[in-house]
């Protein structure tokens, strides 16, 4: 393994980044996960949030948390050695074992109605397309785009896809779709590029529960295919448990 | 107790200072726009600086207290007034029980900030009570107000500021207030440049890029909202397509999409993204920013991490010397 680096900068006056590469991939993305937990479970005040991303780590701050009376040092100078020696110290390298969480899909039909085409573009069955999907190890990479969005590597290289040209207006809530390497969730009814292939009767974001979501960072995922009376049933079951918690 | 919405006015959402600790859930931070306004406002009545307040976006509400109420208005001046009568603004002011206060369409600035003693108490969703529509959390049902709500307040409780209460059982208008003011323009409206620091991608621009960008008066586009401000003016063309891996995004946050218009990340920006950002808008010119009106011009101006942390940490001794102040007139 090549010697560990990072980078420190800042982002304006209320925001220090930590890079770690400008490639993504599994060993970068566990580097900045360990540092964004290390930050989450030893807690500085003045930090307000802490910002895992592909390759990256954002620490937003209240810089009058930082100044010092005599003030030599500027706030981003003190949060940033504070940083460097936390990384000095090796916690980029403590990952912390990941979560299984296993997602039920419904794949293709009206739910996934780019399923077909992915599997013509790929030169597969669209089982074939919900075989390679559902048996490849996923893992959540970062949270963004939307509340609870996770962006989840390890979409099998067989069923890499461009985004689609012409982005969808309104994706609905629930709805699984891949692009490039990766797949997502949609967690907001937004537009999107993706390629849509199934659905999921979860609901991923819960701003009732804390965290707010059912994937995390880190996150081992595994699709389970599901058929639409599965799918219904779950809707159900899941509206019901909603009802009670009300 | 409530206060009541006769009516909502264009957009009127109950804004903290924003909802922190879950923004790497994808949670956006939202919060309130312009922080100097709406702080002086909770300043003026006595809350703590995160109270929940009404955010008052060009024309205002109708609102009606069923009780009697300790409120504050600051920011943008949206010519309230109580009947006939013009409602002082920067100021704590005890109104009566029964009393309506009308915004109108103001003439300066944007968003008007309007705080009670103790705050609005509408619940706490992940540590906030912002409103972030588009997610439909936090605030009043996670929307804005409309005709006929009733925001939750605590009951007035005489003793913070004796004079008013006194002066309130003496007068015959509808409300006390005082004659000092802390002021309630955040921003005058001379002021029209933006300080910036270079953002992570300011060397993909190219040095003629990077003196447009310095060198052009901005205008804020209609198509602007809590989310973002997209500006017109100039074309920011990168050297070279620029393969950018997603990283985190913040308050004041310059990106330049393909197109090279340039979009500010205002408060309910998402928590990451991927375009180039040219720079960063100082955290003590967000307020002037968040107070500038569609088609609005002004221009930017680069200044040091340095300078720009200095210029922060100054505006809050600003705001702790204003509070010391207010609590030696109100103790008088």
């Amino acid at each position: 393994m090549a010697k560990a680096t990072w980078r420190i900068a800042p982002q304006g006056d209320s925001c220090l980044m930590v890079e770690f590469g400008q490639k993504i991939d599994r060993e970068t993305n566990l580097r900045a996960r360990a540092l964004a937990q290390y930050l989450v479970d030893h807690p500085l005040s003045g930090v307000v949030d802490v910002v895992p991303a592909f390759t990256s780590v954002a620490v937003h701050y209240r810089p009058e948390a930082f100044a010092e009376p005599a003030g030599t040092a500027l706030p981003y100078e003190r949060l940033a050695a504070h940083v460097e020696q936390v990384l000095q110290a090796g916690v980029e390298r403590q990952a912390p074992e990941p979560r299984h969480v296993e997602i039920p899909v419904c794949y293709g039909g009206e739910f996934g109605p780019d399923l077909e085409e992915v599997a013509r573009a790929r030169k597969l069955a669209p089982d074939e397309v919900v075989a390679i999907h559902s048996q490849s190890p996923h893992i959540v990479y970062m949270l963004g785009f939307a509340p609870g969005f996770p962006y989840i590597a390890g979409l099998d290289e067989r069923l890499a896809m461009p985004r689609r040209a012409t982005p969808r207006l309104k994706i609905p809530l629930g709805t699984i779709a891949i692009a490039g390497g990766q797949s997502v969730v949609y967690t907001l009814e937004t537009p999107g590029g993706w390629n849509l292939i199934g659905r999921t009767p979860l609901r991923v974001f819960t701003p009732e529960t804390d965290p707010p979501c059912l994937l995390r960072p880190g996150d081992a995922v595994h699709f389970v295919p599901i058929t639409l009376a599965q799918y219904k049933a779950q809707c159900d079951a899941g509206q019901d448990a909603a009802a009670e918690r009300a | 107790m409530s206060v009541e919405v006769i009516r909502p006015g264009l957009l009127t959402t109950v804004q903290d200072l924003g909802r922190f600790g879950y923004q790497r859930f994808g949670v956006v931070a939202g919060g309130v726009m312009d922080n100097w306004a709406q702080r002086l406002a909770n300043a003026a009545v006595g809350n703590d600086e995160r109270e929940a307040t009404l955010e008052i976006t060009m024309q205002g509400p109708v609102l009606r207290f069923g009780e009697p109420a300790l409120v504050a208005v600051c920011g943008a001046d949206l010519a309230p007034r109580i009947g006939s009568v013009p409602f002082p603004q920067g100021r704590p002011v005890l109104v009566r029980a029964g009393a309506v206060l009308e915004f109108r369409a103001g003439e300066q600035g944007c968003r008007a900030y309007l705080a009670i003693r103790g705050g609005f108490r509408v619940p706490v969703v992940m540590g906030s009570r912002s409103t972030y529509i588009r997610a439909a959390l936090g605030g009043l049902e996670g929307r804005a107000l409309k005709k006929g709500d009733r925001l939750p307040v605590d009951a007035y409780a005489p003793g913070w500021y004796p004079e008013l209460d006194r002066a309130l059982d003496e007068a015959k208008t509808p409300f006390a207030a005082p004659r000092w003011s802390v002021g309630f323009t955040a921003v005058p409206a001379s002021a029209r440049r933006v300080r910036v620091v270079a953002g992570p991608q300011w060397d993909l621009f190219s040095q003629e890029t990077r003196e447009l960008f310095l060198g052009t008066e901005f205008g804020i586009s209609v198509n602007s909202d809590r989310m973002g401000y997209r500006l017109t003016g100039a074309m920011l063309k990168l050297r070279r397509p620029a393969e950018m891996i997603s990283e985190a995004v913040t308050f004041g946050t310059v990106q330049v999409p393909p197109d090279g218009n340039p979009i500010i990340l205002m408060a309910d920006r998402q928590t990451t993204g991927g375009y180039p950002k040219i720079a960063q808008v100082a955290a003590v010119d967000l307020p002037r920013l968040a107070q500038a009106r569609p088609l609005e011009r002004f221009a930017f101006e680069l200044v040091t991490l340095a300078e720009a942390q200095q210029a922060y940490l100054a505006r809050e001794r600003e705001l702790a010397k204003i509070r010391e102040s207010i609590d030696f007139q109100r103790r008088q």
